[in-house]
């Protein structure tokens, strides 16, 4: 599958539709048989609601077993046709026009269509949406239906990422006229249908027979998923066997899991990022010599081994990670260095410098823990930090894009354009460390011209560029990145390639694996 | 009897002013939290507007009183109000699909009192059966035996004995699943299968109280004249006891066994937890993490509630187990 490069997809759209028939499987895969899954991450306040989707119970119900996007990101990372057969950009990349795959039914019996997309997308936008996929939809400015099966999408300015965005878990295509009474009963077009549902306790679906993606996916007869939010019972289920698979492993009894010969663990680095953001219009983080002293200041590898116990990877404050396609991986990693910490603060026309980090396990697990390491390393280097404990509940609110320093994690972004543009572009309201064109012009400009831009070597040597002006004179101090760790029953196979996108393979278990 | 008929209508009406009590302690309990519905639903994703949204559609905006007397006089249409957790798009939706707390809350609810049910009937009987034979072998290496047994386990707490059993019963015997998470149609048998061990741990968590209670209010008649006539009249031990002692002794046990009833319905959120067990007490525990107001209130009612009719029907029935209550002069 990685023959074709990821860009060569999105000109050619019409691969990506026979990819995604074929599937292209490593192994034999039986069909048949159940799936129990124990997954943390679930609420009493879920629903069938693509727009309030967040946590990984819900996106593995909705986005990987009972609805549909138009696209979908493969395990490798490459971008294939879900309910979308092909797409075709204009050269500027303003319009794109979608070939929707024909004789798809949802689970009622009603046929997918071209309008079936258009009010799908439509409920993201207005002036009440609470959706978190608004600003991906509101840069469509008009959605023009050319045919049963042909939509043409214009957009405000040119985007080649536009394909990847129509990916996203939020994004979900429900039945035109039919959405509320979708939402209510979970009415899809997705491999599983809705037998049992109850928020926050368990789903059930059932195998749809004569689905579109035939014998390629979607193994189980039944899948079934029960929310476990606790860490010690989740364990406990997969341990007894009462579930054949969990996520979010508790890394600290992971040798428990290791030592049981009828369980595996799988572990993939993906994009999810622990961070300390600076707001970079305050002062002292306004002086770029006192990010970069900060820089130097922190132990990353000390962060990886300690905090996540050597499942992640350091970072080198970028947010494009691993599961990015133009992640650099070859740029040169800033390491703990007290000296030039001080050489920094010296520029800056300091001795020593104190400053308050804010810190609550809201932020991460470990945050408290990893900002007080900090503290130890920094000391080294002459700044001193106060670490400010803060209450977990309302911190994202009264902590997060308030307090000059603090702790944050982000699950990253499938694009590099995606998750720039939601806390890195000027103006925009996450953006965290109020990074704009007075401390890099470049660096805005960059952003949008690489958006618009289809010629994937210039793109890259522009996403590039822009992880290095990150590195050296970002806001973000990107510490680590940690892994997704889930355990598998031997029971269960699964693809030898899983994805790192999100947690249990882009959360696409009940689509990809099956019983051995 | 009239007498009886007093009391209950007494009680029941004390009974609602203590509900009343409640509900503005947790109220103002539940808003002296930090942070709101709004911001913990939205979580990173919280902007002022969005906030500002919420708080509007939900009546969050306004003043703290007129919340509370808007809330009360719903109760009093008896009308529990409409969960947050449900509608928080409500404004995308238009309102339909919302869920009233009445329906979050009673499946869960039913799910406790089985719970409940299941652990009365194995924890009752042992207790009460423990406790008349420490008593009629008191001082025996049998009541010490049995006492220092049900006091470690009332002694350890709750998910500790819950892992313990877990251990011995799911994972080294696999005889019971440490999964509890039953649901809505499914068979009996399975039903009471995977309610086995939280009931069991429920019952090491309950069983010392009662047993200790029905040993001492024993062991404190055989004292009495009337049990020294029946001794010299030549009877066996177990029948001085089990005929004449116990029925004496039921006001204090009926009370504490009711006593221990209430915990069994308001105090399970822990071994809930533990057993993925659905619950009331997790609906309570989450939604007290979103703010979940009119769930959280309705929570705090029903575990009062649980609390005053029990202690009520306990006293009740301690009057009609006593002759000298049921036929005042």
């Amino acid at each position: 599958m990685t023959q074709f490069s990821r860009r060569g997809l999105l000109k050619t759209g019409v691969a990506a539709g026979v990819l995604g028939l074929t599937g292209l499987p490593l192994r034999a895969q039986t069909r048949g048989g159940k799936l129990t899954a124990g997954l943390g991450g679930a609420n009493t306040s879920d629903s069938w609601d693509g727009r309030t989707h967040s946590d990984i119970f819900m996106i593995a119900a909705a986005h990987g077993t009972v609805f549909d996007c138009l696209t979908e990101v493969a395990a490798d990372g490459s971008l294939v046709g879900e309910l979308a057969e092909s797409w075709e950009a204009s050269a500027d990349a303003k319009t794109w026009t979608f070939n929707l795959r024909q004789g798809v039914t949802f689970h009622d019996g009603k046929p997918f269509g071209a309008d079936d997309v258009i009010e799908s997308l439509q409920m993201h936008v207005g002036e009440e949406s609470k959706s978190a996929a608004k600003p991906i939809v509101e840069a469509i400015t008009e959605m023009k239906k050319l045919g049963d099966h042909q939509v043409q999408f214009t957009l405000a300015s040119g985007n080649a990422d536009f394909p990847y965005l129509m990916s996203d878990y939020h994004i979900l295509m429900f039945p035109a006229g039919n959405i509320e009474n979708a939402i209510a009963q979970g009415i899809g077009t997705g491999l599983y249908s809705v037998v049992a549902f109850d928020p926050g306790v368990r789903f059930v679906g059932k195998r749809f027979e004569g689905h579109y993606k035939g014998d390629s996916a979607g193994f189980f007869d039944e899948v079934e998923f029960i929310a476990i939010n606790d860490n010690t019972a989740r364990m406990n289920a997969l341990m007894t066997g009462q579930v054949d698979t969990i996520n979010r492993i508790d890394f600290k009894t992971e040798a428990l899991l290791k030592a049981n010969p009828a369980l595996r663990i799988q572990e993939v680095t993906g994009n999810q990022q622990y961070t300390f953001p600076m707001l970079t219009d305050t002062s002292p983080y306004n002086d770029v010599n006192v990010r970069r002293a900060l820089k130097y200041g922190i132990n990353r590898q000390e962060l990886v081994d300690k905090i996540l116990l050597g499942h992640g990877a350091v970072g080198n404050d970028t947010p494009i990670g691993p599961a990015n396609q133009y992640y650099h991986s070859e740029m040169e990693q800033t390491e703990f260095d007290a000296d030039k910490a001080k050489f920094y603060l010296k520029e800056a026309g300091m001795d020593s410098l104190t400053i308050d980090l804010s810190a609550s396990n809201a932020a991460f697990e470990g945050a408290v823990d990893a900002a007080q390491l900090y503290q130890a390393s920094a000391a080294q280097a002459g700044i001193n930090i106060n670490v400010v404990q803060e209450p977990s509940d309302g911190y994202w609110s009264n902590v997060w894009l308030k307090k000059s320093f603090c702790a944050c994690y982000w699950s990253g972004r499938a694009t590099e354009d995606w998750m720039f543009s939601t806390a890195y572009e000027e103006g925009v309201p996450w953006n965290d460390s109020q990074w704009d064109s007075k401390d890099s012009a470049r660096f805005q400009e960059l952003l949008l011209s690489a958006r618009a831009e289809l010629d994937s070597d210039k793109r890259r040597s522009q996403y590039f560029e822009m992880q290095e002006i990150l590195r050296d004179e970002g806001g973000v101090l990107i510490p680590m990145f940690a892994n997704y760790v889930q355990a598998v029953n031997n029971r269960i196979q699964s693809p030898d390639v899983v994805g790192n996108l999100w947690q249990m393979d882009n959360a696409r278990m009940a689509e990809r694996w099956s019983v051995a | 009897m009239g007498n009886v008929l007093t009391i209950v209508v007494q009680r029941l009406l004390l009974g609602l002013l203590t509900l009343l009590v409640v509900s503005i302690v947790i109220f103002l309990a539940v808003n002296a939290l930090p942070g709101d519905f709004a911001e913990a639903i939205l979580g990173q994703g919280a902007t002022p507007d969005a906030i500002a949204t919420i708080r509007r559609d939900l009546g969050l905006d306004q003043p703290l009183v007129v919340r509370y007397f808007s809330w009360l006089s719903g109760i009093l249409r008896g009308d529990l109000g409409i969960s947050f957790a449900q509608l928080n798009f409500r404004t995308n939706l238009g309102g339909a699909g919302d869920v009233g707390v009445i329906d979050q809350i009673a499946p869960r609810l039913s799910n406790t009192l089985f719970l409940a049910l299941v652990t009365a009937m194995i924890a009752v009987p042992i207790a009460v059966a423990l406790g008349v034979l420490a008593a009629l072998f008191r001082n025996s290496v049998f009541d010490r035996v049995a006492n220092i047994t049900t006091l470690s386990s009332i002694s350890s707490p709750e998910f500790f004995m819950a892992y313990v059993l877990i251990l011995f019963l799911a994972v080294l015997n696999p005889i019971l699943p440490s999964l509890s998470n039953i649901y809505d149609g499914m068979p009996f048998a399975e039903r009471i299968e995977k309610s086995l061990l939280p009931a069991l741990t429920l019952t090491l968590v309950v069983t010392a109280h009662m047993m200790r209670m029905t040993r001492a209010a024993i062991i404190n008649l055989l004292a009495s004249p009337y049990i020294e006539m029946a001794r010299l009249k030549g009877m066996s031990p177990m029948r001085v006891i089990v005929k004449h002692a116990l029925p004496n002794a039921l006001a204090p046990i009926i009370n504490v066994i009711a006593l221990n009833l209430a915990y069994l319905i308001t105090g399970v959120v822990v071994v809930e937890v533990v057993f993925v067990y659905p619950g009331i007490g997790q609906l309570f525990v989450d939604s007290v993490k979103i703010r979940d107001i009119p769930v959280v209130q309705a929570c705090c009612l029903i575990f009062a509630a649980a609390y005053i009719l029990l202690n009520l029907t306990a006293d009740i029935l301690s009057i009609l187990s006593n002759p000298r209550l049921r036929h005042p002069k």
